[in-house]
């Protein structure tokens, strides 16, 4: 079932046209990557889908629900989450508060003047911190975790939001290659027992090829291929103008790259 | 209308505008480059005049001559330029990273500083400067008599501007001036001498302060009030011109310039308002001023207020905290219970500003607005409608928290700097409305006869009326902070991109704790208009807004209750010098600048740091 519907997206800055009747679907459970050389439109995308910047044409829809225009906000209402690229949690907060802050926020509490924040939402806080591996720092500050913990964290905060979609923007940027995988194989797991359709933009050709269910390449703001990741793996198009190198998506043996 | 009347009227804006834009050019360089408001540009100002007023008439007795005038204002531009590069050597130099509300405050040190040592060197009277010789007579213009001096300042302004766009555009300096306007850090990595090119920038703001002081002799006498006057108008200048835009600073000139002089048409008084309302309005279309950029803020870690562990005890603490006040009356005479008084009005205020400081991130520069407008709220009440004190002071607060939902409404859509101005300068609208409008505010007299109602008249009912409303609305406020709202703020503060994510409205919060802070500020204002007995537009004033700061900053803004301590750290410390020494200002001044810099994370932060060590 069709989760999320992007058509014929459109974006130009300028001269430099960023986005390119992009069209594409995810539809529950699945995870799909979207890749593609710098400078190729990702972001664009990824922030179109976000609420983080308004297409010129085009319409994103959200379980056939026309989200083109809605302010961030309102797209959480909806049931999008996200994590971005350098990791956005509330730093003068602990991480059992970063989740119990977006639980209010989703009971629509956060105009609340009398009884304590701290002292809300609590149990579910911990639930979902556990859910990512990280109770044990629920009452750490988020300033104090290692990086590596801090992105966990920001997914138990997007996940409180009980989201359809969750928009993972370059997840594992930052992130140790031991870490990566983990990280990783835990949001495919918590995406496939709950349905949630996850979109990422990824630099680390592992994670691509060993995560996503699809794969969708952009060149210049167009999409050159997609399909599974032995599919793109093979495509001679991807091979020449992605990488220009014939070899370059096959799989490294013995060492990750860092 | 007359022509000539209207060309006489357009060729005064267009000097004055000379005047304010190579002032404002100076402050608009300096920021680009250190990225730090200035706010002892107005004092540089006011030196090179005082330099000039006191140079030029010895210079001229020696040689009597256009080119002895001009080279003694050329002359005291240079001395003030050099003053800039020390200030930059002993001050700036170590604050460039610090949070720029700590900026302010320690440049507003300097300003103080300033004050008092101009009065020691120059003495109190103001200094008439001689008229430039050959420039004496008057010239026609449509029949109408116009002063020569003031034709060469109108060309003085492009002549600047031409002279900085030729250093900025074919000199070395002016290539590494531009690109660390553009990207401060980008230029430091790329080598070069950092701490040349800013003693440079310093050197060069610093003169055309100078140059903008010193130029305006014939025209007023160097007085000690030049200061805060030029620096609001040229922060004004500097912001809807966009903060570091050379031709932005040039344009906003123009058109201040231009609306000053016929401003005089429409409100004869209050030319100051219609300069803050442009400002206003150019703000709310162009949040970054006509050739501003949006400002990358970042890198400093978020200052404020962090979760911790409520401390174990502390309801004992407070009984016993509201005991010992309970019970100072006992101990204390009528003079340490106003000062007692005073110290709690003082930080139910600067209490106030934590809410937006400490809590929400959102620096406000012109808090006093809404201290003053609580003050005036009551007393207009009292004098006008003839209330009893229970009726007036709700009715200060209903009107201060009237007025901080408008500017709140203004102001929550800027960010930063930006912010800052824009508080400072509604706060200023207010302090001119307070000043010029006789008729129903009394001006600069104020409003006397503003007395408590029998009940509470006497110093002792009055100290215990203000302690309860203190400790009430404290602990209501501190109440708010730990509430989802609160934290709200909190969140919006530590990552706005995160809070949108998670669907937090932060305008709306924002709007809505800049109302919850500017009632609070005008029951604190409300109090204090009764236990004086009148109110005066100080209240509104720079300082005021500055007091409150440097309480929250004496305490620590990371702290909940430093607020509280600040403000009984400094009245108590006023309270106790004043009387002692006529250098207040320089003490206090030189206090400031010693706090941010050894003390940045205030009283109460920097006792607590060590506890946490000790244990």
């Amino acid at each position: 079932m069709t989760l999320l519907a992007v058509q014929g997206l459109h974006k130009s800055f300028g001269g430099v046209v960023a986005a390119r009747d992009v069209s594409f679907t995810v539809t529950r459970g699945e995870m799909l990557a979207i890749i593609g050389p710098n400078g190729a439109g990702k972001s664009t995308v990824f922030n179109m889908v976000g609420g983080q910047l308004r297409p010129d044409r085009g319409q994103v829809l959200l379980d056939g629900q026309n989200i083109t225009h809605a302010s961030p906000q309102k797209r959480f209402r909806r049931g999008v989450g996200r994590t971005f690229q350098v990791a956005q949690t509330f730093l003068s907060m602990s991480a059992a508060e970063n989740v119990q802050m977006a639980l209010i926020s989703c009971y629509r509490q956060s105009h609340g003047l009398w009884s304590p924040a701290r002292e809300r939402h609590r149990d579910k806080a911990v639930e979902l911190l556990s859910r990512v591996g990280m109770a044990e720092a629920a009452d750490t500050p988020c300033s104090a975790l290692a990086y590596g913990d801090v992105k966990r964290v920001e997914l138990a905060i997007a996940l409180a939001g009980q989201p359809k979609l969750l928009l993972m923007d370059e997840p594992t940027a930052g992130m140790a290659p031991r870490e990566r995988a983990a990280l990783m194989d835990l949001t495919a797991a918590i995406a496939e027992s709950q349905g949630i359709g996850v979109l990422f933009t990824e630099h680390d050709m592992d994670v691509v090829f060993g995560h996503a269910g699809r794969v969708l390449v952009l060149l210049r703001g167009q999409i050159i291929a997609s399909g599974t990741p032995d599919e793109v793996r093979q495509d001679e198009q991807v091979k020449r103008a992605y990488l220009g190198d014939a070899r370059a998506l096959e799989p490294l043996r013995g060492v990750s790259p860092a | 209308m007359d022509p000539a009347f209207l060309a006489v009227q357009a060729l005064s804006g267009l000097s004055s505008a000379s005047s304010l834009f190579i002032t404002a050019c100076g402050l608009t360089i300096v920021f680009g480059v250190t990225r730090i408001v200035n706010f002892a540009h107005g004092s540089l100002y006011m030196i090179g005049a005082y330099t000039a007023a006191t140079l030029v008439p010895r210079l001229l007795e020696l040689s009597f001559g256009p080119v002895t005038f001009w080279a003694g204002i050329l002359a005291s531009a240079i001395i003030v330029g050099l003053i800039g590069v020390i200030i930059e050597v002993l001050l700036l130099r170590r604050i460039y990273g610090a949070p720029e509300l700590f900026q302010l405050l320690a440049t507003f040190g300097v300003v103080l500083v300033v004050q008092d040592l101009v009065v020691q060197v120059f003495g109190p009277q103001d200094i008439l400067g001689p008229r430039a010789p050959g420039l004496r007579a008057p010239v026609e213009i449509l029949g109408r008599r116009f002063p020569s001096y003031e034709l060469v300042l109108i060309a003085a302004g492009p002549i600047v501007l031409g002279l900085v766009w030729l250093l900025l555009r074919k000199t070395r300096f002016g290539v590494l001036v531009r690109a660390a306007t553009q990207d401060r850090d980008m230029v430091a990595s790329l080598g070069v001498n950092q701490a040349l090119l800013f003693t440079g920038t310093l050197f060069l703001g610093a003169f055309l302060a100078g140059l903008g002081g010193a130029l305006q002799i014939p025209r007023v006498s160097a007085n000690t009030g030049m200061d805060l006057s030029i620096i609001a108008e040229a922060f004004v200048v500097t912001v809807v011109g966009g903060m570091g835009s050379v031709p932005g600073a040039f344009l906003a000139a123009l058109v201040i310039g231009q609306l000053q002089a016929f401003g005089i048409l429409i409100f004869p008084k209050s030319t100051l308002v219609v300069v803050f309302l442009l400002m206003a309005v150019v703000l709310a279309i162009r949040p970054y001023g006509f050739f501003g950029r949006a400002e990358i803020i970042g890198g400093t870690h978020a200052v404020g207020i962090a979760s911790r562990r409520p401390l174990a005890g502390r309801s004992f603490i407070l009984i016993t905290l509201m005991a010992i006040l309970a019970a100072f009356p006992l101990v204390a005479d009528a003079y340490l219970l106003k000062v007692a008084t005073e110290i709690l009005i003082f930080a139910l205020f600067a209490f106030s500003l934590q809410l937006l400081i400490g809590v929400g991130g959102i620096v406000s520069f012109g808090h006093a607005a809404f201290f003053g407008l609580g003050a005036y709220g009551a007393a207009l009440a009292v004098k006008w409608y003839g209330v009893s004190m229970e009726a007036a002071l709700p009715l200060g607060l209903a009107l201060a928290a009237l007025g901080a939902a408008l500017v709140g409404a203004f102001v929550v859509r800027l960010s930063g700097i930006y912010l800052a101005m824009m508080t400072l300068a509604a706060a200023q609208i207010l302090y001119a409305v307070a000043f010029q409008w006789v008729e129903v505010t009394g001006g600069d007299n104020g409003i006397v006869g503003v007395w408590p109602s029998p009940w509470a008249s006497g110093p002792i009912p009055y100290y215990l009326l203000t302690a309860v409303l203190t400790v009430i609305t404290v602990l209501l406020l501190k109440r708010i902070i730990d509430a989802p709202f609160g934290y709200s703020l909190r969140a919006a503060r530590d990552s706005e991109a995160r809070a949108e994510a998670i669907g937090l409205k932060i305008r709306q919060h924002r709007w809505f704790a800049f109302t919850i802070a500017g009632a609070a500020a005008g029951l604190a204002g409300g109090i204090y208009a009764f236990s004086r007995g009148s109110v005066d537009p100080s209240l509104l004033g720079i300082s005021t807004s500055v007091d409150a700061l440097t309480m929250l900053l004496l305490g620590g803004i990371q702290t909940v209750m430093g607020p509280l301590v600040g403000a009984a750290a400094l009245h108590g410390l006023r309270d106790w010098i004043m009387p002692l020494t006529p250098l207040w200002r320089l003490l206090l001044g030189l206090s400031i600048i010693a706090m941010v810099l050894i003390f940045p994370r205030g009283l109460v932060g920097t006792v607590r740091d060590w506890w946490g060590a000790r244990t």
